[in-house]
């Protein structure tokens, strides 16, 4: 039996006043890599930043635990220490602190006072781990992410978790922008990390990354809520023939969420024109 | 003359000092000639900020310090503050003049002169007479030829032709004692294809009234010379600090300025590279932290006159309490100075509501066929980094702590002695942390 155990129920979250995350339920357990697709605009990085307590994304229903603890309770920083990790779509761009000093204070966040990491220790480790990822030992000097390619910027990202050792971790679009050989390097990062003692939340919106790290289960996410949730033939199949299928079967007909198409509205008190 | 009567200094006392100190007859003269000038002239005009409610008058008089010959026999509060190793060639001022120096013997087979301005004015007379007060004048205002009346102490730098001086040339001032004057002027002047590097910390301590520290820096890079200036200064809450920096940079040659401006008090730091010749260039790295309720006034200037002139400024501020700063860069392009290019940015981050950032950056060009960049902003720590951060588990604090060193990094690293590079970080550190 693992001892990892992450339930999000009901999860609903709103942005700007927009509702967009309309009642979302997921059972990670340890070992288990999950796959959420979906086509773009579906609120799957809404629920990952939700998740990890972006302050924009405003959580009204629902809860989320791991191994039983409130995460919705706590803080962004709480929740990284707690176990859980977001490699992010977009990951921020810090001038002026290094990526070994970034990693280092958060490594270091997880220590106590006077047990902090120490730096020929933290320098072997990081160098390993970017030779792992097959990382230019230079960008251990670079500012955090500045200037990175976006390639690169997912693979710091990997860095960033490989280091790091969370219990959940949630990869938003990491195959994004990553060439065929970039791609294998994060998905051997990846599989090298599965242990009983970690769960993966994959998201993507191609089946291409789940080639090289096959999912247990995979989840597909429309308008705010999963709507379809099997094993990796589902992720096969969508690969295959694409979401109309599905979409035909549900009955939606926009998949996306929070982006009300304008209706054009006759504007009132016209008169007609006279001739 | 009736409006002498309100300058803080006075002609006798002016004149017994420069007599005390063996001051050659051209110097008193420009003295004397310096303190009718501040009696007629107006205070300079800042951008926004309203000098003349500062403390301006605490001038204090002109006191000898006690000379030592060993490091040892220094003051504690003194030996605080030196460098901790690379020492190489020092000077020490303590109130109104040198105290200390140390200079290998390798600088005076080279043919540099590295000393304190009092020894300075009776050896090299003639040489200083040249060059004293000639890039920032007495007649510009109040404050300078105030300086001009009443300066003492600083140090004069004189590099030969083609001379390289491997080690950075040090200096440390430092006030103790409020009725003493703390007005130095330091003078740099480096002949065709030279290059030297100058660095300095000012610094009070344990001061227990208020104090006006007027300064002025001249650099005079000829031809093909390279000259680096870092200053920190880390004055109390009761000093104002005006301190005016002007460079004149002739053809190929290059002026570089680092300042860490960590004072506790109000501070008008003004700072010039005039371009004179062709293909001349200045960079300016500027970062302060404000704190209390002090205000900065901090300018950075670049004036193009020769062709294919280049600048590059930085100006970074982090603002705290209910501090102000009022932060400009001006990039001048004159007539002629075709090929010139002028970048500047000045970026100002507040760290609380009351506090008050300007950025103004300025670009006045009376050239055609020139570049000339220009970015500015004034803004809070960004949200998205900050959840970045804690995203890995860091704390808001030590993220937001992270975000703002980043900010001042990119002068910090800039020093080029470590020593002084570890104590500015300590004292941004200081400031951030109160
Ligand atoms: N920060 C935000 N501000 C405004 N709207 C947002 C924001 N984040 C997401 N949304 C809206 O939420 C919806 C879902 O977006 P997102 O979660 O990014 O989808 P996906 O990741 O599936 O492409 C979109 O309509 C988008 O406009
Ligand atoms: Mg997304």
């Amino acid at each position: 039996m693992s001892n990892v155990q992450f339930t999000i129920q009901g999860l609903k979250a709103q942005v700007e006043g927009k509702e967009i995350l309309k009642g979302v339920d997921i059972e990670i357990k340890g070992g288990e890599i999950h796959a959420i697709m979906g086509p773009n605009g579906t609120g799957k990085s809404t629920l990952a930043s939700a998740v990890m307590g972006h302050p924009v994304y405003e959580v009204t229903d629902g809860s989320i635990t791991l191994n039983g603890e409130d995460v919705l309770e706590m803080e962004v920083d709480e929740r990284a220490r707690a176990g859980l990790f977001l490699a992010m779509q977009y990951p921020s761009e810090i001038a002026g602190v290094t990526n070994a000093d970034f990693l280092r204070s958060a490594i270091n966040a997880r220590r106590s006072e006077g047990d902090e990491i120490s730096l020929i220790k933290f320098i072997r480790q990081m160098e390993g781990s970017m030779n792992k990822l097959s990382i230019d030992p230079q960008f251990m000097h670079r500012y955090l992410n500045e200037g990175f390619s976006g390639g690169e910027k997912k693979r710091n990202e990997i860095l960033q978790m490989a280091m790091l050792d969370p219990k959940i971790c949630i990869l938003d679009e990491i195959d994004s922008g990553l060439d065929i050989d970039a791609l294998k390097i994060v998905a051997d990062g990846v599989n090298e990390m599965r242990s009983e003692e970690r769960g993966f939340l994959i998201i993507t919106h191609y089946q291409r990354l789940l080639n090289y790290i096959s999912p247990d289960f995979v989840h597909v996410m429309m308008q705010g809520r999963i709507v379809r949730s099997g094993g990796p033939e589902l992720a096969q199949r969508l690969e295959n023939d694409g979401y109309e299928w599905l979409k035909e079967e549900l009955g939606i007909e926009d998949e996306t969420v929070g982006q009300e198409t304008e209706e054009f509205q006759m504007p009132m008190n016209t008169t007609a024109p006279k001739y | 003359m009736t409006t002498e009567t309100l300058l803080p200094a006075n002609r006798d006392s002016i004149q017994a000092a420069s007599k005390a100190n063996g001051e050659p007859e051209w110097l008193i003269n420009l003295r004397m000639r310096a303190l009718e000038l501040a009696g007629q002239l107006e205070l300079p005009k800042l951008e926004k900020t309203r000098i003349d409610r500062w403390q301006m008058d605490a001038y204090g008089v002109n006191k000898a310090g006690q000379p030592v010959t060993e490091l040892e026999e220094l003051p504690e509060t003194v030996k605080e503050l030196l460098p901790q190793s690379d020492i190489g060639h020092l000077i020490v001022q303590r109130n109104s003049a040198a105290i200390y120096a140390t200079i290998s013997e390798e600088l005076s087979k080279q043919g540099v002169i590295y000393t304190d301005m009092a020894t300075a004015v009776r050896d090299h007379s003639e040489l200083l007479q040249q060059h004293f007060m000639s890039v920032v004048k007495p007649e510009e205002h109040r404050v300078t030829a105030l300086h001009a009346a009443v300066c003492q102490g600083g140090v004069f730098v004189y590099v030969p032709k083609n001379v390289r001086v491997e080690l950075p040339l040090q200096a440390l001032y430092i006030t103790d004692d409020a009725a003493a004057s703390f007005s130095p002027h330091i003078l740099i002047v480096a002949e065709q294809g030279s290059d030297v590097t100058y660095v300095d910390n000012v610094v009070s301590t344990g001061l227990r009234s208020e104090l006006v520290h007027n300064a002025v820096v001249e650099i005079v890079a000829k031809p093909s010379a390279t000259v680096r200036f870092a200053t920190v200064h880390r004055l109390d809450k009761g000093v104002t600090d005006l301190s005016t920096r002007r460079a004149i940079v002739e053809q190929d040659a290059r002026v570089e300025w680092i300042l860490g401006e960590m004072n506790d008090g109000n501070c008008m730091s003004d700072t010039t590279s005039i371009l004179k010749g062709n293909g001349s260039s200045s960079d300016h790295k500027v970062i302060c932290v404000g704190t209390g309720d002090q205000k900065l006034n901090i300018t950075t200037r670049a004036v193009h006159f020769g062709r294919q002139s280049t600048s590059d400024m930085i100006t970074r501020a982090v603002m705290r309490d209910e501090s102000t700063a009022i932060v400009n860069g001006i990039t001048k392009i004159e007539k002629g100075a075709t090929g010139a290019h002028g970048e500047q940015t000045e970026r100002v981050l507040m760290l609380s509501p009351k506090a008050r950032g300007d950025a103004n950056p300025m670009l006045l060009i009376d050239e055609d066929e020139v570049t000339a960049g220009h970015a500015a902003s004034v803004g809070q720590v960004n949200k998205d980094q900050l959840y970045y951060m804690m995203s890995r588990g860091i704390s808001e604090d030590q993220a937001t702590r992270l975000i703002i060193y980043g900010f001042l990094a990119p002068v910090v690293s800039e020093i080029p002695v470590e020593s002084l590079e570890n104590k500015l970080s300590e004292w941004v550190e200081r400031k951030l942390g109160q």
